[in-house]
């Protein structure tokens, strides 16, 4: 048989109609994946859960009755002036030293926690993302410049330098975003630094140039991808710093003001009370907790899901432990383990 | 195909002896070539302590709708000479023009015309696409980049490119990660070919498939440039594919030409030491052949292009080489009894019917 007989059966091989069409993008499989992590699927329901319960908080406020910074010296406060227990006078988790709904308390906390970890994180992953994606890209004086500037910020002694910005300013909203945002950044920047000053060297970067393509198409169309599995894992975290690091400033009293609920400085005011009210203390630290904990939980479930080799490491060993218990070769998960892609950015 | 010839295409043809026989024109001209990289020191502040000599005044044609090949060992200076040329690297002298057009260290802006007429295969076909964007995306990416469709009419340009070069349409959505090497292979050539370039500059296209596939990317190749009248730098280290898809040849040691010409008198008659030891290397398919062939083994590496021999670069692993050799550098010349296009760079060039030593005098002790 001739060779062009051999590449016309190649050809109509390939040629031939076939059935999946689409393409399995990255973050479909991603997803797939972290649907089967229990773990993680328990952590976003959680994080719904505290979700929805923050978004309606003022439908519970009005269904009790009771606003988050209204005081109640009657029903609220017990014969000896001091904090009601759970369950008295429709007060579910008790009330704090003037008498305010703790629960209502609590779910407004939530808001501004929530807000504050999911403004800041966004604040911080664009500008995380650009400047790392500009620093690495463009070398040079570019870089020496950016790159010793987020040195700069992470050599920064930050709760310090919060506390003071703080004073100078004005405890407020903004500047507790502002602080926290500043913060962030660098973390980011620096991970998409380094990723992009080795992705910078690959053949199809030197291909979308001899296609003519700028510098921000390359950085934004043909890098940007590449980086997203990190920035998410990163992105997840730091919402629940931001969250405890927005507790932190509004514990210390510079953060967000009462009457303003903010877990933070309910947690402020239990310090003085918690021996005669438990719930005083044990209802916002266990939602900040309970929040913290699900982001956290949910990050690391993430970076399981697009990281596929240590996918690979728990599932031969689950595959093993399987064997023994049922004697016969575990072929769900041998599933699991077939349809990994093998050019993740980390693999080259 | 052919374009009309200016008075400046043959005045700038004239540098390389031009074949009486061809009478097309010149594509691209190359002149006197070097890239030289620095090599930084240590320390705080970087201080440049050398020069990468990676190509050192290389002089080429590239005609209208015909091949060139360019061959070598690895590290003489193929991919980077490959590179200057398209302008993905800046040149340290020298000139390039395309049709006639000066287009040396051109700014990008500057360059983004000529981009449609230059363009590059790869030669990893796993490293030269994107994994995390759709294949219909990476072939669109010169209609989007030079804005010449959109919408509906670029993914049809795109489905009929990926018919062309053998493709099934139909995995426009698919991932590079989802197809075989060769088919890689051909995405990269539908890109190539999408704003229809006059020059492709191929980078080891088919080193890294094998030999089946070698065959199929290669033909196509041949299809395209009968098609759309193409003209390829093709590069290579395997002589034998080098010889079936050019007409003229270049063979490069360190950086600089070692010899070059039309295929046939380069290859049966090889006048540079250095050619006839690589093509005495290649294996032979008929084993009658290979045991009656003299095979020229060579000592040594290749030298540091950083701090490259004396004279004659190849002097130090030459069997032919004299105290000449090493203080004078030979031109780029023809060589009595060879036709006006076929030249070497040497002082001493093998005669026909010669039968080299097998190993150099400083390697013959150690050989048994």
């Amino acid at each position: 048989m001739s060779l062009s007989e051999l590449e016309f059966q190649a050809q109509t091989l390939e040629a031939a109609p076939t059935e999946a069409i689409e393409g399995r993008s990255q973050w479909r499989l991603t997803w797939a994946r972290l649907r089967r992590d229990k773990m993680a699927v328990a952590s976003m329901i959680v994080i719904a859960v505290i979700a929805i319960l923050a978004l309606l908080a003022p439908v519970f406020a009005s269904l009790l009755g009771h606003g988050s910074a209204q005081v109640f010296p009657n029903s609220g406060l017990s014969g000896t002036g001091g904090p009601v227990s759970p369950g008295t006078h429709g007060f579910y988790f008790g009330t704090d030293e003037l008498g305010r709904d703790l629960l209502v308390r609590v779910l407004y906390g939530a808001r501004i926690s929530l807000f504050v970890g999911i403004t800041t994180t966004a604040i911080a992953t664009v500008a995380g993302v650009a400047v790392g994606l500009i620093s690495g890209f463009f070398g040079g004086w570019v870089d020496a410049v950016l790159a010793r500037f987020i040195d700069t910020v992470l050599a920064f002694p930050f709760l310090v330098l919060a506390l003071s910005l703080a004073v100078v300013f004005g405890p407020s909203l903004t500047i507790v975003i502002s602080v926290i945002s500043f913060f962030s950044w660098a973390a980011i920047s620096r991970i998409v630094r380094g990723q992009t000053l080795s992705l910078k060297e690959k053949e199809y970067i030197e291909a979308a140039r001899s296609l003519g393509a700028n510098p921000w198409r390359i950085m934004f169309i043909d890098i940007l991808p590449n980086i997203m599995a990190p920035v998410l894992v990163l992105a997840t975290l730091s919402i629940p710093a931001a969250i405890v690091f927005e507790s932190t400033l509004s514990f210390l009293g510079l953060g967000i003001q009462p009457p303003t609920a903010s877990w933070g400085n309910i947690l402020a005011g239990a310090q003085s009370y918690y021996q005669v009210a438990w719930w005083y203390l044990v209802f916002p630290a266990a939602a900040l907790l309970i929040t913290t904990l699900a982001f956290n939980l949910l990050g690391d479930g993430v970076r399981d899901a697009l990281d596929p080799r240590t996918e690979r490491i728990f599932a031969a060993t689950r595959k093993r432990r399987r064997r023994t218990w049922a004697g016969r070769p575990a072929t769900q998960l041998d599933a699991l383990v077939a349809p990994v892609p093998t050019d993740g950015p980390g693999e080259a | 195909m052919t374009g009309p010839i200016t008075p400046e295409t043959v005045l700038s043809a004239q540098s390389w002896p031009t074949d009486a026989d061809l009478t097309d024109d010149v594509l691209v001209q190359v002149d006197n070539l070097v890239k030289h990289f620095p090599v930084k020191g240590g320390g705080l502040v970087a201080r440049t302590v050398g020069q990468v000599q990676a190509v050192d005044g290389v002089s080429l044609t590239i005609r209208r709708g015909q091949t060139l090949g360019l061959v070598g060992e690895t590290g003489c200076g193929k991919s980077t000479l490959a590179r200057c040329i398209a302008g993905l690297l800046p040149v340290t002298s020298g000139k390039v023009t395309f049709e006639g057009k000066d287009i040396t260290n051109l700014p990008r802006r500057k360059m983004q015309p000529f981009r449609r007429d230059i363009q590059m295969i790869f030669q990893d076909p796993y490293g030269s696409l994107n994994p995390r964007r759709r294949v219909g995306s990476i072939i669109g990416d010169p209609f989007a980049i030079h804005k010449t469709a959109t919408g509906a009419a670029r993914k049809k340009a795109v489905q009929d490119l990926m018919e062309r070069v053998g493709l099934n349409p139909e995995h426009y959505n698919r991932f590079p990660a989802e197809f075989s090497g060769g088919q890689r292979q051909r995405i990269g050539v539908a890109r190539a070919l999408a704003l229809r370039p006059k020059l492709i500059i191929c980078d080891e296209p088919v080193s890294a498939l094998d030999v089946s596939i070698q065959a199929q990317v290669l033909n196509l190749l041949a299809d395209l440039q009968k098609d759309f009248g193409l003209a390829y730098l093709f590069i290579a280290h395997d002589l034998e594919v080098v010889r079936h898809v050019s007409e003229s040849v270049i063979v490069m040691y360190l950086g600089k030409i070692a010899e070059a010409g039309p295929k046939d008198p380069v290859y049966d008659t090889p006048r540079h030491p250095y050619t006839a030891a690589l093509l005495s290397a290649a294996p032979a398919a008929d084993p009658e052949a290979a045991a009656s062939r003299q095979r020229i083994i060579l000592s040594g590496d290749v030298p540091s292009p950083i701090n490259p021999p004396s004279g004659c670069r190849f002097h130090p692993r030459c069997p032919k080489a004299q105290d000449r050799c090493a203080t004078e550098v030979p031109q780029l010349e023809v060589k009595a009894g060879d036709m006006p296009t076929h030249l070497t760079t040497c002082h001493f060039p093998v005669q026909a019917g010669e039968v080299l030593a097998s190993v150099s005098r400083a390697f013959r002790g150690e050989a048994r």
